[in-house]
């Protein structure tokens, strides 16, 4: 096939896969066969996109012209292809944990739940594969709105009140600051295309830049930074997988990697290298970093400090970035990856605590790391590549992010990072001590279901072996710098 | 040779049709030749909207009287987009009716119904497609008298007091209108649209021409419940039979809007109406009372209906901001929003009309767990609901990029914040139908409730499509307007 039908294979294939997933609501065991199969015919279409995208060629197809001068299109550049391929391979190992979960704890509308994350993962890849603002934007709403039914998926109050900051936070900053940032940049440089380099120009003063560059931040709320960080907490009323691939991995993802895009396609790093009207994105995201840490170390919720721990994170990802060297941008792309497949393992975990003993605070896993020593010893795995332990791949993307900040010479940075490093153990490592070396309590349990133990010590693996193989994400990721 | 004479059939057809139901006096047959003249009028817009784009403007005397003397016809690519619009509406709604009518009326009114409709439609028609200022006049009357008895066939009483409150604020309308348009004739001595637009730039003694304009604008302003001349507008559409509510969301206050964009841009002229007159300040900032003011009240309305009646209100809004802007991006916006709320509208009322069937009220209370029994028409309604919000990827969205994009060229900072600030006032009432409908369980009797019969869902489906199918690919609308802009801003010299 040629590289463009495989394009728009990665979009139909989930949506097509909705589709008969919807069909076979009757047969729950055909509908998850149809799950995973998709899921592996999408991580399919997505790996065959690789070895192109890697020689260095950007495929790309126009879907329909929407406005004029506009049209909905699709192009793989590095970061993309990086993006999707994190997305549609954690879809599988997420495909499976489902399974176990959803029915281990008996919930209800099942294949609503599979089809909205059949498409959810369809809107991901129109992010991932955008060529333009336009389709970029599109995208990105429509993955706001089909999330909305999985984290409502109780259906109950909470569920309610955390559906509406979810969609409250999320629509407000895309439609009140990302809508005018681009419609701005269209009146400012005529063009929405992602073009190496940036397509700004002149057309905007310094200070309108450093405008148009909160509206950007700010306007991808996907990001968390904050103070528009409350929907991710919020979004945690979801079932456990849903907050796992979406709240770990593709939605976030979509909006730090939307940041990074911006920055390095529409600014372009070179253009505002140096300004002064942009140097402030540092301090907020250093902010956001120190501030998420501390509120996570005083949450007693396991999966509210997952959430905070993400919101950190993220910002790793818009610090990087926000540096505006080589090393920090590759930096920002390994982290994406890196963050991903240690942060899916970590709420993996937790829903594997909570499916084999309903506990869900951190207080009540004391020696539980006996009961279910597979699902801890995963959870230790990803919670040292999160304070950067080699070997874990946390290490590589801390290592790059260190270098771009000393490259830089952003003193204020390192010690950010340092900082950082030490409150991520201090909300990691007690959860891990006390799991394994405290004497258990209450009823006696083992572990969760099989599908879920195999999805979470799957990518346990990935993220150790990501340390010692690095070189795909390096690749794509050094592509993206312009090495 | 019929080809010819397509500018008359367009408002002859619908026009004869009307005396022949009341002839027959059959409900049924009454449909049917509503439904087929519907088309056919469709078909005649689309004709001539495909001749106007090829060959330019068409100008049809009726009678044979050449004007200025006799009566013209004419149209451009402003007006024939209008048509399409109206005749499109119509041509959905009028299959849809005969389920909605048949539950919501006495069988003795159905013909009357349909009469009314096919003269409200062929008023409608005229309105758009004349090129005479009294003409028009006469039409808006037909429309305007048809609608009053439309909206008074509404099954509960208050119909009557709405239809009355319409009846006596819309005769006020007009007769401002016809004061205006006898002012204008009294300066210069023509009644012919293009031939006023002449003649008024040889007029030196401004002042009735200034009384003129104020006129027809608070006339007009009135049909098209220009803030704060709406108050008519939620009764009506609350009370109407609800295929009619559709049909009047979607064209009647559409056609309106036209009337004031030819008299301002073409007629008047943009030297005057914007130049010498502070009408941008003032179109605007009624503009942004009436989207924010509406919009709030709509979040706080307790029956679905009034809601998205204020959201029209809003939305009309929208349009007339578009048209304060008077550049070519905000003139796009407001003629693509023509359009785009026409069809999004249409859908939320067609689908509002299932309700009505079923539910037997369009209270809010009362579609508590709706998702569940009607999950077709609550999830047709979230969809058309995005479309009002301008969630992209629906036809809203493309509105509402043009206003921000023409409030931007302009330098008004302010103006589009306030845009994407009143979308989000969208969401909210928009949200408050889907936590009632997806959130709640449904009453205890309310669990054998069906979907809306095909007659109606389908029709109503065809909208909702068109909201997403125009979202995406905007060619059709987009051309549209921008070659109705150009006629807007060409006509201005």
């Amino acid at each position: 096939m040629s590289a463009d039908t495989l394009l728009l294979a990665a979009l139909f294939i989930p949506v097509l896969g909705a589709l008969a997933i919807a069909a076979c609501d009757r047969w729950p065991d055909l509908r998850e066969t149809v799950t995973l199969l998709t899921a592996a015919a999408l991580l399919l279409c997505v790996l065959s996109l690789l070895g192109p995208v890697l020689a260095g060629a950007q495929p790309q197809l126009t879907l329909v012209q929407m406005l004029p001068g506009i049209a909905l299109s699709l192009r793989i550049e590095p970061l993309g292809m990086l993006f999707a391929l994190v997305a549609s391979s954690l879809w599988v190992v997420n495909s499976i944990y489902s399974i176990g979960y959803m029915r281990a704890n008996r919930e209800a509308h099942q294949t609503r739940f599979y089809v909205c994350f059949a498409l959810a993962l369809a809107c991901t890849m129109g992010i991932a594969f955008s060529a333009n603002l336009l389709t970029l934007y599109l995208f990105y709403e429509a993955l706001t709105l089909i999330t909305y039914p999985l984290v409502t998926h109780h259906g109950d109050d909470e569920a309610r009140r955390g559906g509406r900051l979810y969609l409250g936070y999320l629509l407000t900053t895309s439609i009140v600051f990302l809508l005018p940032a681009i419609v701005l940049t269209w009146a400012a440089a005529g063009t929405l295309e992602f073009t190496a380099g940036g397509i700004l120009g002149s057309g905007l003063s310094n200070a309108g830049i450093g405008g148009l560059l909160a509206l950007y931040m700010f306007g991808i709320g996907k990001a968390a930074l904050m103070p528009f960080h409350r929907w991710l907490p919020a979004a945690m009323v979801a079932p456990t997988p849903v907050s796992a691939l979406l709240h770990a991995v593709a939605v976030v993802k979509a909006g730090v990697f939307s940041v990074v895009k911006v920055i390095v396609y529409v600014f372009g790093v070179e253009r505002i290298s140096g300004l002064a009207s942009v140097d402030w994105l540092p301090f907020v995201a250093g902010f956001t970093i120190i501030a998420a840490s501390i509120v996570a170390l005083r949450s007693d919720n396991l999966k509210r400090r997952l959430a905070y721990s993400t919101v950190s994170q993220l910002s790793y990802v818009v610090l990087s970035v926000s540096l505006l060297a080589p090393l920090s941008v590759l930096g920002a792309a390994l982290h994406i990856a890196a963050h991903a497949v240690s942060k899916i393992t970590l709420f993996f975990a937790a829903g594997a605590i909570y499916t084999a003993s309903h506990k869900t605070e951190v207080s009540q896993l004391d020696g539980i790391g006996r009961r279910m020593p597979w699902t801890m010893g995963a959870f230790a795995v990803g919670a040292l590549s999160l304070i950067g332990i080699p070997p874990a791949v946390g290490f590589v993307s801390k290592w790059y992010i260190f270098q771009g900040a000393a490259a830089t010479g952003h003193s204020l940075v390192m010690l950010v990072l340092g900082a950082s490093a030490l409150l991520n153990a201090a909300y990691f490592l007690p959860i891990v001590y006390v799991a394994f070396f405290r004497p258990p309590a209450g009823a006696d349990h083992g572990e969760a279901p099989l599908p879920m133990v195999f999805a979470l010590c799957l990518t346990a693996t990935l993220t150790v072996g990501l340390f010692f193989y690095p070189q795909i994400p390096l690749a794509l990721a050094r592509q993206l710098a312009g090495f | 040779m019929i080809a010819d004479h397509l500018p008359a059939l367009q408002v002859v057809v619908p026009l004869l049709a009307a005396p022949l139901m009341l002839l027959v006096r059959r409900g049924g047959f009454a449909w049917l030749l509503a439904t087929l003249v519907s088309w056919t009028a469709l078909a005649i817009a689309l004709a001539l909207a495909f001749k106007v784009r090829e060959a330019g403007t068409i100008s049809y005397a009726i009678g044979n009287w050449p004007p200025p003397w006799g009566i013209e016809y004419r149209v451009d690519a402003l007006n024939s987009f209008v048509l399409v619009l109206v005749s499109l509406v119509a041509s959905v709604v009028a299959p849809y009716a005969r389920a909605s009518v048949a539950a919501e009326l006495p069988r003795e009114q159905h013909y009357l119904y349909f009469t009314m409709f096919s003269l409200c439609l062929a008023g409608l028609l005229g309105i758009s497609i004349t090129g005479d200022a009294f003409n028009l006049f006469v039409f808006l009357e037909i429309s305007s008298l048809s609608t009053y008895v439309l909206i008074a066939l509404g099954r509960n009483r208050r119909g009557l007091l709405a239809a009355y409150q319409y009846l006596v604020l819309g005769t006020i309308g007009a007769t401002f209108y016809i004061i205006g348009v006898g002012l204008l004739y009294l300066m210069t001595g023509t009644l012919n649209l293009a031939d006023l637009a002449q003649r008024l730039r040889e007029v030196h003694e401004i002042r009735p021409v200034l009384a003129a304009l104020a006129f027809i604008t608070a006339g007009v302003g009135l049909k098209l419940a220009l803030f704060p001349l709406h108050f008519w507008l939620p009764n009506a559409y609350a009370y109407a039979p609800s295929a009619i509510t559709a049909f009047l969301a979607a064209s009647a206050t559409k056609v309106s809007v036209y009337v004031l964009l030819r008299f301002y841009f073409v007629i008047f002229g943009v030297p005057l109406v914007f130049g010498r007159l502070p009408m941008a300040e003032v179109l605007i900032t009624l503009s942004v009372l009436a989207v924010v003011s509406a919009s709030l009240v709509a979040v706080f309305q307790r029956d679905l209906k009034r809601m998205f009646a204020y959201s029209s209100v809003a939305q009309i809004g929208y349009i007339t901001l578009g048209m304060g802007l008077a550049n070519k991006a905000g003139l796009t916006g407001a003629v693509v929003h023509l359009f785009n709320h026409g069809i999004t509208k249409g859908a939320i009322f067609l689908l509002l009309g299932g309700v009505a069937l079923r539910v037997g009220s369009t209270s809010l209370a009362r579609a508590a767990g709706l998702a569940r029994t009607m999950p077709l028409t609550s999830f047709g309604i979230v969809l058309a609901g995005m479309s009002l919000i301008g969630i992209p990827g629906t036809a809203g969205f493309v509105s509402k990029w043009y206003l921000i994009l023409g409030a931007i060229e302009h330098g008004y900072w302010g103006l589009a914040l306030l845009l994407v600030v009143s979308s989000l006032i969208a969401v909210a009432y928009v949200w408050r139908f889907v936590e009632m409908a997806y959130f709640r369980e449904p009453e205890p009797g309310a669990a054998r409730l069906a979907e809306a019969p095909a007659s109606m869902l389908v029709p109503a489906w065809i909208m909702v499509a068109a909201c997403v199918y125009f979202g995406l690919d905007t060619s059709f609308p987009l051309e549209g307007a921008r070659s109705a802009v150009t006629v807007l801003l060409g006509g201005a010299r």
